[in-house]
């Protein structure tokens, strides 16, 4: 009799164990679900918002109380963006026009220049690389607005406010510093032994590096060139100070123009701002790879 | 065939560091001579510098008859085998070998006659349609081997060719090297930081430190009579035991009583170090003749060799290796004898062989 007790205790004990840790694991775990649950919902609901209002009439935009649900469906607003009041190209759609060029032009620039320059700063010995390479990083510590002054005087002086051209370089000069830093990453994983090798073989240094090197950093680069776009593409405060006419102004100043009038159409606003962040999301998705791979460089060792 | 000359080769890169510093180098025809030496001591540099990988700040290289200093790598005649063996990742094994010739604009009857006959050399003819990635490390390095074979170069350049293969590996890929070396009768520069390749390798090995030759000799020279205290500590495992010794009643006397046989021509009124192998000591019973009472520190039981640490009263303890039937236990009085002949002797001030 007294075995099967002293049998059972142990035994009990063992039973009660699990289920306790189990009932801790689904507690934690339901906080956790709430918690992020809470989270998402706040951090998603702007964009939620945004993607209503873009396809709702306007009476329901301006309904008291907002309508969540059970509003009118129209695709005017997006409409508006494109195509003016009275027919032809709305003001907007020149806008987006230009923040293509512009963010596609400073993409290049910052590429052609900022990869070769990380692949000499990876592969050559020179006097105070180390100084060199900080001060290039250095100029990305401040934030751009604290320069947009002295930018804005040069550029008056240079006659390039108010010019594709001047958003273009400016916007290059603030993305080859950070394709040089992630570019030179890319470049030290790829071991400077095929270009000996190729060197051997008769190519000289260029050719050795144009052949062998540069098809191995294409996925390198393609994760730097978004980052750039994307910085060019979402830039504000430089695009509204350099620029001023609608022929040369981006869409991110041309979209908060939208707001401040007497009346603010929101349709319109809800509407252009979808346009304007398909883009990016897409080319995100497209390298989404390559840029876990640039984020997370250098975290594992060979 | 030829051999290579290097006189008084500088190179200092534009950051100050002198990594080769007047170097001067005479390899012959045929020889398979290996440069040693710890991590940053030059000698990778050296090699580049005569694969023309990198411009010397000063100096000459010659292969052959030829000053090199000015020629591209392609048009020096040679052929480098890398560490991590830089076969080209989007070409087949075959195309990777016929690379350098078709790179020289050789006719492709005879490319192609050429890669048949070295992938037969190097038995390769199973990898011959295979890319790189689905090669083993010991395959990639004998495809990377083979492609410089293709090219029959005055010379073979080696940068550390085995540090990337398992150590088992490494020995076959070691005896393959030796081997063809010795049949085609080829220059070939070997560089490595691992002191049994050296030995093992090298028909006359060259110890470079700080960008400066320390010694050039055969493996049994740089052996038996390491030319400054840094090759007597980084040439054998475990290293030499460095005895600081006073001269005295004709005999070399260093701390703790140890005597040794006193080599000719002993400088007077030196503060003197003597280097004796592990080898040339004996661990024996206590009170044995010509002993002096020792401790045993620690016993390493290697299988074919015992190493002892052994205490004898000295500024610090000696390392001897004794046959495995040698039995002394840790902590156990025993007696320390010097066994060998007359060991090299070094000024401290100066670090050199002295005698």
């Amino acid at each position: 009799m007294a075995i099967t007790i002293d049998e059972a205790v142990p035994v009990s004990a063992t039973h009660d164990a699990p289920p306790e840790r189990r009932r801790g694991g689904r507690g934690r775990m339901v906080v956790e679900v709430v918690l992020l649950t809470a989270l998402a919902v706040a951090m998603l609901f702007p964009v939620l918002w945004m993607l209503e209002t873009s396809i709702k009439e306007n009476r329901d935009v301006y309904a008291v109380p907002a309508k969540f649900f059970g509003f009118d469906l129209t695709l005017a607003h997006y409409k508006d963006v494109f195509v003016a009041p009275g027919g032809g190209r709305s003001d907007l759609s020149g806008s987006f026009l230009n923040s293509v060029i512009v963010a596609g032009a400073s993409t290049v620039l910052a590429t052609v220049l900022g990869v070769p320059a990380a692949w000499a700063y990876s592969r050559f010995s020179m006097k105070a690389k180390k100084d060199q390479l900080f001060f290039i990083l250095s100029t990305r510590f401040m934030p751009p607005v604290v320069v947009v002054i002295p930018i804005f005087l040069m550029y008056r002086s240079l006659g390039l406010i108010d010019s594709k051209l001047g958003l273009v370089l400016i916007y290059a000069a603030f993305n080859v510093p950070f394709t040089i830093w992630m570019m030179k990453g890319f470049v030290d994983e790829v071991p400077a032994e095929y270009e000996d090798a190729a060197m051997l073989d008769g190519y000289t240094r260029l050719q050795a590096f144009h052949k062998f090197t540069l098809p191995l950093l294409v996925p390198g680069i393609a994760a730097t060139a978004v980052f750039a776009l994307i910085f060019s593409w979402n830039e504000f405060v430089f695009a509204i100070f350099l620029t001023s006419s609608q022929e040369v102004r981006t869409a991110p100043p041309a979209i908060a123009g939208l707001i401040g009038g007497t009346t603010v159409d929101w349709g319109l606003v809800a509407a252009s701002a979808v346009v304007f962040a398909l883009p990016v999301l897409v080319f995100a998705y497209l390298v989404r790879k390559h840029l876990v791979a640039g984020v997370t460089l250098g975290a594992v060792r060979r | 065939m030829a051999g290579i000359e290097v006189t008084s080769l500088h190179k200092k890169y534009p950051d100050g560091t002198v990594a080769v510093d007047h170097v001067d180098l005479s390899i012959g025809d045929g020889e398979l001579f290996v440069m040693l030496g710890p991590s940053g001591c030059g000698k990778t540099t050296t090699l580049r510098a005569m694969a023309g990988l990198e411009r010397q700040t000063s100096g000459d290289i010659r292969i052959g008859r030829t000053l090199v200093n000015d020629l591209p790598p392609a048009e020096r005649d040679i052929a480098m085998v890398f560490q991590f063996y830089a076969l080209y990742p989007h070409l087949r094994t075959r195309d990777n070998l016929a690379f350098p010739l078709r790179a020289e604009g050789k006719p492709e009857k005879e490319v192609r006659e050429r890669v048949a006959e070295v992938a037969r050399m190097m038995q390769l003819e199973r990898l011959l349609d295979r890319k790189p990635q689905r090669l083993s490390g010991g395959e990639q390095q004998r495809v990377a081997l083979a492609r410089a074979l293709v090219r029959r170069p005055q010379a073979f350049l080696m940068d550390e060719p085995l540090t990337n293969l398992d150590a088992e590996l490494r020995a076959d890929v070691r005896t393959e090297i030796k081997h063809l070396q010795a049949e085609l009768g080829t220059t070939m520069v070997y560089v490595t930081h691992d002191q049994v390749e050296g030995m093992s390798l090298g028909h006359r090995i060259a110890i470079l430190n700080k960008g400066r030759v320390e010694q050039v000799g055969t493996p049994l020279e740089v052996y038996d009579r390491p030319a400054s205290l840094f090759c007597a500590a980084f040439i054998g495992s475990p290293p030499m035991n460095l005895i600081e010794v006073q001269v005295a009643e004709g005999a070399l006397r260093g701390a703790g009583g140890l005597v040794l046989a006193p080599p000719d021509g002993l400088p007077r009124d030196r503060s003197l170090v003597a280097g004796v192998r592990p080898e040339a000591l004996e661990v024996t019973a206590p009170g044995a003749d010509r002993t002096v009472p020792a401790r045993v520190v620690s016993a390493e039981a290697l299988g074919d060799e015992i190493i002892y640490v052994v205490d004898h009263g000295g500024d610090s303890d000696v390392r001897v290796r004794m046959p495995p039937t040698a039995r002394f236990a840790a902590e156990e009085q025993v007696g320390l004898r010097h066994a060998g002949g007359t060991p090299p002797v070094y000024d401290t001030s100066t670090e050199e062989l002295v005698a």
